[in-house]
């Protein structure tokens, strides 16, 4: 995981708590939308494809893609759709069990 | 289960406007909205932000508190975070809010499901760091985050509004990589009389302009072939201009050439759609008043046809006028008459439309893309292999999805549906129409078992018994 951020928080300051990220812990702020926390965070890689194993990050931010999936506490979720509470142990989505349609 | 005068779904500015105008006039309405404040995508958290933002992000954005607040409204109920899975017949939709499901039912029910980017599939666009400019702009809306080495590429005025939120966050763009070409601004300004009608808008485009200029953000125009380099991530935009290859080194990419109507929750209740060739996309057919041939269902805002957030705005006002009528709560005259200043508004927005469809049109590369490159980001189908299935005699996207999945994954075709579609047309000679969409079935959104078992808990469904054990 790249711990130089491509982004620039604007507005730094206020309230962080800490979550884990594959294992790592990063100090988000509170309340925050997930997905945006940690692209500023260094994380670009937020899953990888049950196909083909390729990297995966957010795309479109407002939960119709599907691309910023991560595992929270044994459940797959949208980061976008997400916000930073203290404790949230986040995980890569694993290729294999990333959230498959049931047809 | 709530039963309400009126269900709308969605609560950006044609959600907003509707329940605020239906409420007005007596009926009891329940606004759900998957986010977790009212706005939509282009109020995004305008209620939430700090002052230093809302005016980086302008007086057009923060004008959407007006709307946020008049939902303050006794019948009016706001359910944020309502992820809507189904619309039934009946007017019962189900959605999942806190982790368990549950139902609303309405008399009538009104979609105001907004717009989604056009996807723009060049090689190189499932990458991490690549993102659509609309995801660019809810990160500076919601979040205060700028990309810091970033490039926009596409084309249309979206572009040059974040490039210039961007410029004012700190952060200004490397470059913008722009599609259209001069012979584009040419035939556009065959609609310079609808232009000139919509001069706030080509004003407010020219100050823009003239910002990134002074910012020295660079423009290159007329760009093809692009190609977005990286192997783990965005590295680069690879592109020619005028013959000559470019490339710029960069760290995230802000794909955009247009919007198109958010459809499938009017799909999945079969409401009939027609392709709108100047907009390059499918519509729900409805009459003026967003009124489908379903009788309950009316359609409003950007997901009946892509007119802008005022525009939008209107449109829900006129749909909730209708219904009002339909419901008894307003005489034919009375919708008539507090009709008449909105439809001159509505067309004083919509003047500007024809100039900016054929000045800013989608990039036609990503439209009909190489057979190597990815249109199916869920399941990884391409180009390729779509014109493949084509050559097997398949017809329609959903033989198609049979063949090969594409459209199967979670996000259910919202990010190839119309790739697939452009792609089977373009090999069999059939018209967009004629080739049709994928169908759209429940659940429009994922939804787990315990989800529907925690509603089974609450609501004592009969139809849910078998998911008991």
């Amino acid at each position: 995981m790249s711990t130089d951020s491509t982004f620039l928080e604007t507005e730094p300051g206020g309230a962080r708590v800490r979550v884990w990220f594959d294992g790592t812990p990063l100090d988000l702020p509170e309340g925050a939308n997930l997905a945006g926390a940690l692209l500023v965070a260094g994380v670009s890689r937020f899953r990888d494809t049950p196909v083909s194993g390729a990297p995966r990050g957010p795309f479109c931010m407002m939960g119709a893609c599907f691309d910023c999936l991560v595992e929270i506490d044994g459940v797959t979720r949208q980061a976008c759709m997400t916000e930073v509470r203290d404790g949230l142990h986040i995980s890569r989505a694993p290729s294999s069990e990333a959230w498959r349609d049931p047809e | 289960m709530t039963r309400s005068d009126l269900v709308i779904i969605g609560a950006g500015p044609a959600g907003m406007a509707a329940a605020r105008t239906a409420a007005d006039q007596g009926l009891s309405v329940t606004l759900l909205d998957e986010q977790a404040r009212p706005g939509g995508q282009i109020y995004r958290d305008v209620d939430h932000v700090p002052e230093s933002r809302a005016a980086r992000l302008g007086a057009e954005y923060t004008e959407g508190r007006r709307l946020t607040r008049a939902l303050a409204q006794d019948r009016i109920t706001h359910l944020a975070g309502a992820v809507v899975w189904a619309i039934e017949e009946g007017g019962v939709v189900s959605y999942t809010r806190h982790g368990a499901a549950a139902q609303v039912t309405g008399a009538h029910v009104l979609l105001a499901t907004g717009a989604l980017e056009r996807p723009m599939p060049v090689p190189g666009w499932t990458l991490p760091g690549v993102m659509t400019a609309g995801a660019g702009q809810i990160l500076l809306k919601q979040s205060g985050v700028a990309a810091r080495r970033a490039v926009l590429v596409g084309a249309g005025p979206l572009l040059y509004l974040v490039a210039v939120q961007m410029v004012r966050a700190g952060s200004p763009p490397l470059a913008l990589i722009e599609t259209q070409t001069t012979a584009d601004t040419a035939r556009a300004l065959r609609h310079a009389g609808g232009a000139l009608r919509g001069w706030p808008y080509l004003r407010k485009g020219m100050s823009l302009l003239a910002e990134l200029r002074r910012a020295g953000v660079p423009r290159h125009k007329g760009a093809r072939d692009i190609v977005i380099e990286g192997a783990a991530r965005a590295e680069a935009v690879r592109f020619k201009l005028a013959g000559k290859a470019r490339r710029v080194a960069c760290e995230t990419v802000y794909l955009h050439h247009g919007v198109v109507p958010n459809t499938q929750a009017a799909r999945s209740l079969g409401v009939p759609h027609r392709w709108d060739a100047a907009q390059h996309c499918f519509a729900p057919v409805v009459d003026r008043w967003g009124a489908t041939e379903r009788t309950t269902v009316h359609v409003a805002g950007d997901g009946a046809g892509i007119g802008g957030a005022r525009a939008a705005e209107i449109g829900g006002r006129l749909a909730a006028l209708d219904i009002a009528m339909r419901l008894g709560a307003l005489s034919k005259g009375q919708r008539d008459a507090l009709a008449q200043p909105l439809f001159r508004q509505l067309d004083a927005e919509r003047a500007i439309r024809p100039f900016l469809d054929a000045a800013y049109p989608p990039n036609a590369a990503a439209l009909l893309p190489e057979d190597d490159t990815i249109i199916c980001r869920c399941e990884e189908v391409r180009a390729g292999d779509i014109r493949r299935y084509a050559a097997l005699g398949c017809l329609g996207p959903n033989q198609a999805k049979a063949f090969g999945r594409a459209g199967m994954g979670p996000c259910q075709g919202r990010y190839c549906g119309l790739a697939v579609t452009a792609l089977l047309a373009e090999a069999t000679g059939q018209t967009p129409d004629e080739t049709g969409y994928l169908r759209i079935r429940p659940p429009l959104k994922p939804v787990t078992l315990g989800e529907l078992a925690a509603m089974h808990d609450e609501a004592k469904d009969p139809r849910l018994d078998n998911l008991d054990h």
